[in-house]
């Protein structure tokens, strides 16, 4: 057995489950950030035995959902400018606002190449020096670093017909902005491991300090999350509340500066919209003035546009907590993964996809 | 010549040459070399026949290429209605300025593929586009085989308190051709199971003639054939996931790039559904022969959600086990 294994231990998980049963007094609402604990809490059957006491709500931690639809309509509309977009994968099927997505642009003509890493779309650069290569900047503090590295690389290098359309995401401030809802029920949160591994634990901080809501940065394994419920519990039944780094396998209390260093290096956090939620200060990175050559909007002279939400769709509900996927009239109907209405029907680790694809 | 060129696909000289220099030595068998305008065959049926164009990218993989993969995949899916497959007609479409290297590669890969599967190749037919009209080369072969049971495996024929066993480890082809296609390398270094699996596929009914259901998951994995068999059937799948044989290069592969081993291809696999009483013997025909020796049984099948497929977890929680919708895509985070 691997220590891997151990995370995934059943007797280990039983006796959790046990414990958080045994232990938990009334009802715990609890959010997890990141869209790949929602995917992991579903696909390890984590879900389906929880007691009805314990409510798991999904937030806004799926960088495709929180995607604005002005953002959307932005790589869509470079997409039809001839430039060669390099992209994550989970970006090809999201619905614009005209209901094209990526992979429809691509069918019509569009040069769209799927990459693994930002260093991919460098080199998809190299190889094309008469084209203009863009590359799609979608996500948190996870992807940004590496973004940013390559950024730099193609400064150092000077290559000129490389640029990235920067929508990056700050998670911090979405949860500032989530626990600010007078409406929001949410008793604990799950945190994200990955953008902690970047970030640390410090500014997750005012979670507990402001709001008394017991936090846990949590590894993907369902050990893992069974362990963060139980935290939950225990700090609940004790009367306090912290931010506790239960992830130190993978996640420093610190964080990784040398990656926070590059990212700020390049970006500098700027206002952004969030799908479904709207406008929240400081939430975004945009690119710093002294690399503007590599900022895809300054290159192409293009702003955002204004975009009519979508009729019907409840995605910002969701993505606060406020709804359960299936409680959204369209789910399962007029929207699901083959014809999605909204981006967390769209995306692997969106809620409603989750929800419309394990839920038995 | 050194490169394929549009002469070749004229009829004229250029094609024959084609013909009996390449496709002939090492295709060729005594249909094949008379050259009439159709195969003459002594059958009879009830037959099985099946056909299927491979335009597999990259054309030569870890484990395989597109010529032997043309012949195993037919191969295979003709003898899962419970048939010996015979014949084969192939047909290539070529693109203009293909490496000649290339094509004798694939060529004599199929030959051997065939030889090995005893199966003749009796027709084909060879056609050369403008380059960029296709991506190197395209290959569809049919296959037609006599069937040798008295009910030929169904996926309609799926029954509750059925047993549900897969022949090995899974997801192992898709792996290897995307490893290969996007230049990613892993520790331990994941090759195509790319087999012809009718010599096994025979014993197996010659000695369990119950069985219910045969299929190969190849395009859309394990998890898109047994919701396809769960909905043909109008039964539920009961999967126990700690049970399906996965590498764990495999596994680690796909937790690295946000893929699921289950929706991944294979094409030296099969799934077989019969009666549980006889999944024992089964089972021991299976892992006598080097192609079914990690088979286990997966799952069960029964009534409660009809045409659907439920994993259960290794901590015994149940989620859905869905087709997928469109292909897989890597994530990014």
């Amino acid at each position: 057995m691997s220590l891997f294994d151990n995370f995934k231990d059943p007797e280990l998980c039983k006796a959790l489950l046990d414990r958080i049963h045994k232990e938990l007094d009334g009802e715990l609402r609890f959010m997890e950030v990141c869209g790949t604990h929602t995917v992991s809490i579903f696909r390890s059957g984590v879900r389906s035995l929880l007691s009805d006491k314990v409510v798991h709500l999904s937030g806004p931690g799926c960088p495709v959902c929180v995607t604005h639809d002005s953002e959307v309509a932005a790589f869509l509309e470079l997409a039809g400018r001839n430039a060669i977009i390099a992209t994550f994968g989970d970006l090809m099927r999201v619905p614009g606002p005209d209901k094209k997505s990526l992979k429809s642009a691509q069918a019509e003509g569009a040069r769209v190449k799927v990459v693994y890493s930002p260093f991919d779309a460098l080199k998809l650069a190299q190889d094309n020096p008469g084209d203009k290569v863009v590359f799609l900047g979608v996500g948190f503090e996870t992807t940004a670093p590496a973004i940013a590295a390559t950024v730099k690389v193609a400064r150092e290098q000077g290559i000129t017909n490389f640029s990235v359309l920067c929508f990056h995401k700050l998670v911090p401030p979405a949860l500032d902005a989530l626990v600010g809802d007078p409406e929001l029920k949410v008793q604990a949160f799950l945190l994200p491991g990955h953008v902690s591994a970047i970030i640390g634990v410090e500014p997750y901080r005012f979670l507990a300090e402001k709001h008394g809501l017991p936090s846990v940065v949590a590894g993907f394994e369902p050990v893992d999350i069974l362990q963060a419920l139980h935290l939950f519990v225990t700090m609940r039944n004790e009367g306090r509340a912290e931010v506790v780094n239960a992830y130190t396998r993978v996640v420093s209390d610190a964080g990784n500066p040398k990656a926070v260093s590059v990212m700020h290096e390049v970006f500098e956090p700027a206002d952004a919209l969030w799908r479904g939620i709207g406008l929240i200060p400081g939430s975004g990175l945009t690119v710093r003035e002294e690399y503007a050559a590599f900022d895809a909007m300054r290159v192409f002279g293009m702003e955002l546009k204004d975009v009519p939400a979508i009729k019907g769709c409840r995605c910002g509900d969701v993505l606060k907590g406020k709804l359960s996927p299936d409680g959204c009239p369209l789910f399962g109907k007029a929207c699901t993964p083959a014809a999605p209405v909204g981006p967390c029907m769209v995306s692997t680790e969106g809620s409603c996809a989750a929800y419309y694809k394990y839920k038995v | 010549m050194d490169r394929v060129l549009l002469d070749y696909g004229s009829g004229g000289k250029a094609s024959h040459r084609l013909i009996g220099e390449l496709f002939l030595k090492y295709l060729g068998n005594a249909v094949l070399d008379r050259l009439d305008d159709a195969a003459f065959l002594e059958m009879s049926g009830p037959l099985s026949v099946s056909t299927d164009t491979f335009t597999v990218d990259p054309i030569f993989f870890p484990g395989g290429d597109i010529g032997s993969l043309a012949v195993h995949g037919t191969v295979n899916d003709v003898a899962m209605l419970g048939a010996r497959p015979r014949y084969l007609t192939c047909g290539f479409i070529l693109e203009e300025g293909l490496p000649m290297a290339d094509l004798e590669r694939i060529v004599e890969s199929m030959g051997r593929a065939a030889r090995e599967a005893g199966v003749l190749v009796v027709t084909g037919d060879t056609k050369v586009v403008p380059r960029g009209a296709v991506d190197k080369i395209f290959i569809n072969t049919t296959g037609i085989g006599e069937v040798f049971v008295p009910e030929a495996p169904s996926g309609h024929r799926a029954r509750p308190g059925d047993a549900i066993l897969v022949s090995g480890f899974v997801g192992d082809h898709g792996l290897a051709i995307l490893s290969k296609r996007e230049g990613l390398t892993f520790e331990a270094p994941v090759l195509s199971d790319c087999a012809s699996l009718n010599h096994l596929i025979v014993r197996l009914l010659e000695t369990v003639p119950e069985v219910h259901v045969l299929r190969d998951p190849t395009r859309g994995g394990v998890a898109t054939t047994l919701n396809e068999i769960a909905g043909q059937s109008g039964v539920e799948c009961r999967i126990l996931e700690s049970s399906i044989p996965v590498r764990p290069e495999v596994s680690g592969g796909c937790s690295f790039l946000g893929l699921d081993p289950l929706y991944l291809a294979n094409e030296g696999k099969f799934l077989c559904i019969l009666p549980q009483e006889h999944a024992e013997a089964a089972l021991s025909v299976m892992r006598e022969d080097p192609l079914g020796r990690d088979a286990v049984q997966i799952g069960t099948v029964r009534a409660e959600h009809p045409g659907k497929v439920v994993l259960e977890t290794p901590l015994g929680g149940t989620r859905l086990m869905d087709m997928l919708e469109g292909e897989q895509l890597p994530r990014i985070c």
